[in-house]
């Protein structure tokens, strides 16, 4: 059962995503931004922000945060904890590395 | 010329080197054994470059060019291993001999480690050189728990940057409250709150007896039975003088190399300098003092030996702690004692506490917590030995003068007072040195004197006498106000600083100026990047990372995530082959609405981001920069060729404009409008730059502004021919490029500056206005049409507007 409900999905070579930057990966119909904040260090949060659903890979990336486009609100990339004083959490999705590709567990 | 070695490539050692080329550059050729695989670098500002992934580069302080101006032969990562007195020869550990005339011992300290079961793990260091730092950051990747041995100065500032550095640490430390050397009791507690709110954690009166773990250390046992764990230890308990090599060579050594009042040591021709030395009993561990001897030392070996000066007499000591947000300044005997009696502040509510212990009608120590403003102050009193019988509380502690209208303490400072510390640079100094050479910021101040290019601590002072010697020059509007949360720099300085250090990238500049926030946000990323390219504008790129969606996918962002397409009509002018291919693209692609803008073009509404480059590319326009911080658009009027009032060419004068200025990178978005009479009907009077045309001559009109605080536009002048107007938009335009803070409006920058101080600039003179307009064509020069540059370059187009959809 549990292999039905959590899948690992290969999100494209590691050199289609930008450093220090995300990038958004589409898996049906849910919207992942996926940040790489070092050469290995990946982290994927869904595309939406907790405010208005302002799309969250196209925000600017500062360290673990990222500041959405639409009202600037901060987000934290690792847990996807919204920074004081706004308040508000999007889901986080377990990322890995594998012969150089990107994996999602969704 | 005769030979000079120096042992040691170190603070105190290359000091003294500066001293002795600046007072005669052809005295000596000069060699150095140099341990570390470096040049000489601010050993201060270590605490700094391990809160951010700073480089080495950002802290050298004499860099390779430097050693090579001077003919100096660095012997990089070469130990000195043994000195022969007698035929004055050093010897390196690869082998070479080195003869010298005059020998410098400048072989600084070695950290104190505790001599305990597992101190030899890996995992455990000190805190002293480039390289414990860089095992710290290293660490940081990996571990998580850090534990601090030692709650000083340097425990303290390790411990803040390993927190910056995104690990949990405990400090533990023997004493029951921090910095004991240098604080009381109250100050102390004040300090741990401080820090704990900061994130620390305290472990005190805790003496640590072994370090566990495999090969790797794992964690700390205590004498009480109890222990933490931890993956990174730091042993920050003291430092001892390095002086084996000297012992070795038979040179007179007690606790450090014995040197006497002009740094001579025990054999003839060899001296020290720094802290390897003991001088009268005293061994230093600040730079102060050792900036002091190599002053002493190059006099003595440059000057006149028959008529000696006084020598080294010693030095007062004083400890500032640099941990952000933290302003602790301590000073003399600050203890209580039976024939001693205190003034005291204590505010905690505020975190203010201030004591300034005397003894006999004199201040003899002094703690100061939360406001260090009167340390200088304090310090001199105390070197003056001054009576104070006669002074109320204010007059000792003038930051306690809180009625309206009181001035920061250095005003009432005497000019031969110390301003900072560090580099023994007094008022007077600074003063001089801002009156002559005409400097108006604390970079300037610190290039030109020295001061605050240690420790940094004394810049909020030489800022105040800065504002205080320049007087009206330093307005109101020009008093600080930092960038943002990640930094105290206010953004004139953060420009200063990447022009005078030349730093093109924006996490240099970040590093560099020690941000708060290493890697910065929202706000101070785009406004450092446009300063950079703004300074350097042919040797910078624009960094993508810093740019605000709309610049970075050049559309403008919409509340569904989706983006608008405004392509330029140059002059609000269009034909019917334009408007043909704008509608093919808006049935091609779907486009959910077509729109008149209020600047005088169409706006294709409702777009995906991955359709962007397509469309620009049916489209064949050049992108309108309709979300760029930028020149946006040439409004015009209808002008001469058709109008019955008209008197002007207004379109063409606009698309000239337009042209010539497309898409250039300004502080916030300019708009303009071109109209032929005074009717107006371009709205030239509320826009950044408005022309309306007269009979034979143009009035440009400027800071006009139609949106949130409306302003009318001020007449700037009235010229004749169209060379004279771009000329004129040329320089007014760059001025503002030079001079505004990002962000900041036309109309606003106009207020702050003042029209007659712009006028005076751009209009009445002449020089100035054609070198303004000759750096706006470098930067003109620089433009490069965006959208063609995205549908070329598949890179951009992959990492910026694609998504990876899974299969
Ligand atoms: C498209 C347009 C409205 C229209 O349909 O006419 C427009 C649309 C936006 N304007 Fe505007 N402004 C437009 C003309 C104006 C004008 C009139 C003009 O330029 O003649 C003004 C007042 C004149 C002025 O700026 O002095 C104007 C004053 C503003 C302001 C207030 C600026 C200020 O300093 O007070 C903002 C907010 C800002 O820039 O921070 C703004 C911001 C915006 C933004 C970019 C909001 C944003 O940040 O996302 C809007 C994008 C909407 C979208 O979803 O695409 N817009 N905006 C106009 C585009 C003109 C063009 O062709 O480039
Ligand atoms: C983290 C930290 C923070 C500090 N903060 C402050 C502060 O805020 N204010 C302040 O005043 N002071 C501060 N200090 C102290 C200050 O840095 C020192 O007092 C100063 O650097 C001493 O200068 P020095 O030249 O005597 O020794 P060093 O700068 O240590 O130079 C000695 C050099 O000699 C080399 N060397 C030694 N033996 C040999 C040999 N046999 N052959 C070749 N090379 C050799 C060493 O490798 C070293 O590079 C701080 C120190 C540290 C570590
Ligand atoms: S006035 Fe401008 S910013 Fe405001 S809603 Fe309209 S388009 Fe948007
Ligand atoms: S939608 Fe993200 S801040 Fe408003």
């Amino acid at each position: 059962m549990q292999e039905l409900i959590n899948k690992q999905v290969d999100a494209g070579h590691v050199s289609s995503f930008p450093v220090k930057m995300s990038k958004e990966v589409v898996v049906g119909s849910l919207k992942l931004a996926v940040f790489r904040l070092e050469e290995d260090e990946f982290y994927t949060i869904k595309n939406e922000c907790p405010h208005k659903k302002g799309p969250l890979v196209e925000g600017i990336v500062s360290g673990e945060h990222v500041f959405c486009p639409l009202h600037n609100w901060k987000i934290s990339v690792k847990d996807g904890q919204a920074a004081a004083p706004d308040e508000g959490c999007v889901e986080t999705y377990e990322t890995e590395i594998k012969n150089d590709h990107v994996f999602i567990t969704v | 010329m005769k030979k000079l070695v120096l042992i040691g490539n170190g603070m105190a050692g290359i000091r003294t080197l500066e001293e002795i080329i600046k007072r005669d550059p052809s005295m000596y050729e000069i060699t150095i054994f140099g341990k570390e695989p470096y040049p000489n670098y601010n050993r201060i500002l270590l605490s700094k470059v391990l809160q951010g992934d700073s480089s080495v580069e950002d802290i050298v302080l004499n860099d390779y060019d430097w050693y090579e101006k001077h003919g100096i032969t660095l012997r990089k990562g070469e130990e000195a291993v043994e000195v022969d007195t007698e035929q004055q020869i050093v010897y390196g550990n690869k082998g070479e001999a080195v003869k010298y005339d005059t020998l410098l011992f400048a072989t600084g300290s070695n950290p104190f480690m505790l001599p305990i079961d597992g101190a030899d793990k890996e995992g455990v260091i000190a805190f002293r050189d480039i390289q414990d730092c860089e095992t710290m950051i290293e660490s940081s990747k990996k571990y998580k728990k850090a534990a601090v041995i030692g709650g000083g100065l340097l425990g303290l500032e390790a411990a803040r940057g390993l927190l910056n550095l995104d690990m949990e640490v405990d400090v533990v430390h023997l004493p029951n409250f921090l910095m004991e050397r240098q604080l009381d009791e109250p100050a102390a507690k004040m300090l741990r709150q401080e820090l704990e709110s900061q994130g620390m954690n305290f472990l005190m009166e805790k003496q640590t007896v072994k370090l566990r773990g495999k090969d790797r250390v794992t964690g700390l046992l205590f004498k009480d039975g109890s222990s933490i764990e931890a993956d990174l230890v730091v042993m920050a308990i003291g430092i001892r003088p390095n002086v084996q090599l000297a012992k070795e060579a038979g040179l007179e050594v007690d606790r450090a190399i014995v040197v006497d009042d002009y740094m001579r040591t025990s054999a003839p021709n060899v001296y020290a300098v720094g802290e390897c030395v003991q001088h009268r009993d005293t061994v230093y561990g600040l730079v102060a003092p050792l900036y002091e001897q190599g002053k002493i030392l190059a006099e003595y070996l440059t000057g006149d030996k028959k008529s000696l000066g006084k020598g080294y007499e010693g030095t007062l000591l004083y400890t500032q702690l640099k941990v952000s947000g933290v302003d602790v300044f301590s000073a003399g005997e600050f203890v209580d004692k039976p024939d001693t009696k205190a003034i005291r502040v204590h505010d905690e509510f505020e975190g203010i506490y201030k004591k300034v212990v005397v003894r006999d009608n004199k201040v003899i120590g002094s703690v100061l917590f939360g406001d260090t403003k009167d340390s200088p102050r304090l310090l001199d009193m105390m070197k003056k030995g001054q009576d104070i019988s006669e002074m109320n509380k204010v007059a000792i502690l003038p930051s306690e003068d809180h009625s309206a209208g009181a001035e920061s303490p250095v005003v009432a400072m005497d000019a031969s007072e110390t301003i900072c510390g560090c580099n023994g640079v007094c008022k007077g100094d600074v003063v001089t040195a801002i009156k002559e050479k005409e400097l108006s910021s604390v970079g300037e101040v610190t290039a030109h004197t020295n001061a605050g290019r240690s420790c940094g601590g004394c810049k909020p002072l030489v800022s105040d006498l800065l504002e205080h010697t320049l007087g009206e020059a330093f307005s109101e509007a020009d008093k600080k106000q930092p960038m943002c949360g990640c930094t105290d720099y206010s953004h004139e300085e953060v420009l200063e600083e990447i022009r005078s250090k030349k730093l093109t990238l924006v996490k240099e500049v970040m590093n560099v100026l020690e941000w708060k926030e290493p890697e910065g946000c929202s706000g101070c990323r785009p406004a450092i990047n446009y300063y950079i390219g703004m300074a350097h504008p042919t040797e910078s790129d624009d960094d993508m990372n810093s740019k605000f969606i709309n610049e970075r996918v050049h559309a403008n962002i919409q509340n569904d995530g989706t983006f608008s397409v405004v392509p330029r009509m140059y002059g609000g002018v269009t034909n019917p082959e334009e408007l043909r291919k704008i509608a093919d693209v808006a049935d091609k692609y779907k486009v959910k609405m077509v729109k008149v803008t209020g600047g005088q073009r169409l706006d294709l509404l409702g777009v995906n981001k991955e359709d962007l480059p397509s469309i620009w590319e049916d489209l064949g326009m050049p992108s309108g920069h309709a979300y760029g911080k930028s020149v946006r658009t040439v409004k015009t009027c209808v002008g001469q060729d058709f109008c019955r009032f008209g008197t002007q060419d207004s379109i063409q004068l606009g698309i000239d404009i337009e042209k010539r200025f497309q898409g250039l990178q300004t502080p916030h978005k300019v708009k303009m409008g071109v109209s032929a009479c005074p009717r107006n009907c371009a709205e030239s009077g509320i826009k950044d730059i408005g022309l309306v045309g007269l009979q034979g001559a143009w009035e440009m009109y400027v800071a006009g502004n139609g949106g949130i605080d409306l302003r009318q536009g001020d007449l700037l002048c009235t010229l004749e021919t169209d060379e004279e107007v771009m000329e004129m938009i040329s320089a007014y335009m760059q001025y503002y490029r030079e001079t505004a803070r990002y962000l900041e409006r036309t109309s606003h920058w106009l207020e702050r500056l003042g029209l007659e101080h712009v006028k005076s600039v751009v209009v009445e003179d002449k020089e100035q206005r054609a070198a303004l307009a000759e750096r706006m064509d470098t930067a003109i020069a620089q433009f490069n049409e965006p959208w063609q540059q995205i549908i070329n370059d598949g890179k951009i187009k992959q990492d910026y507007f694609e998504a990876n959809v899974t299969s």
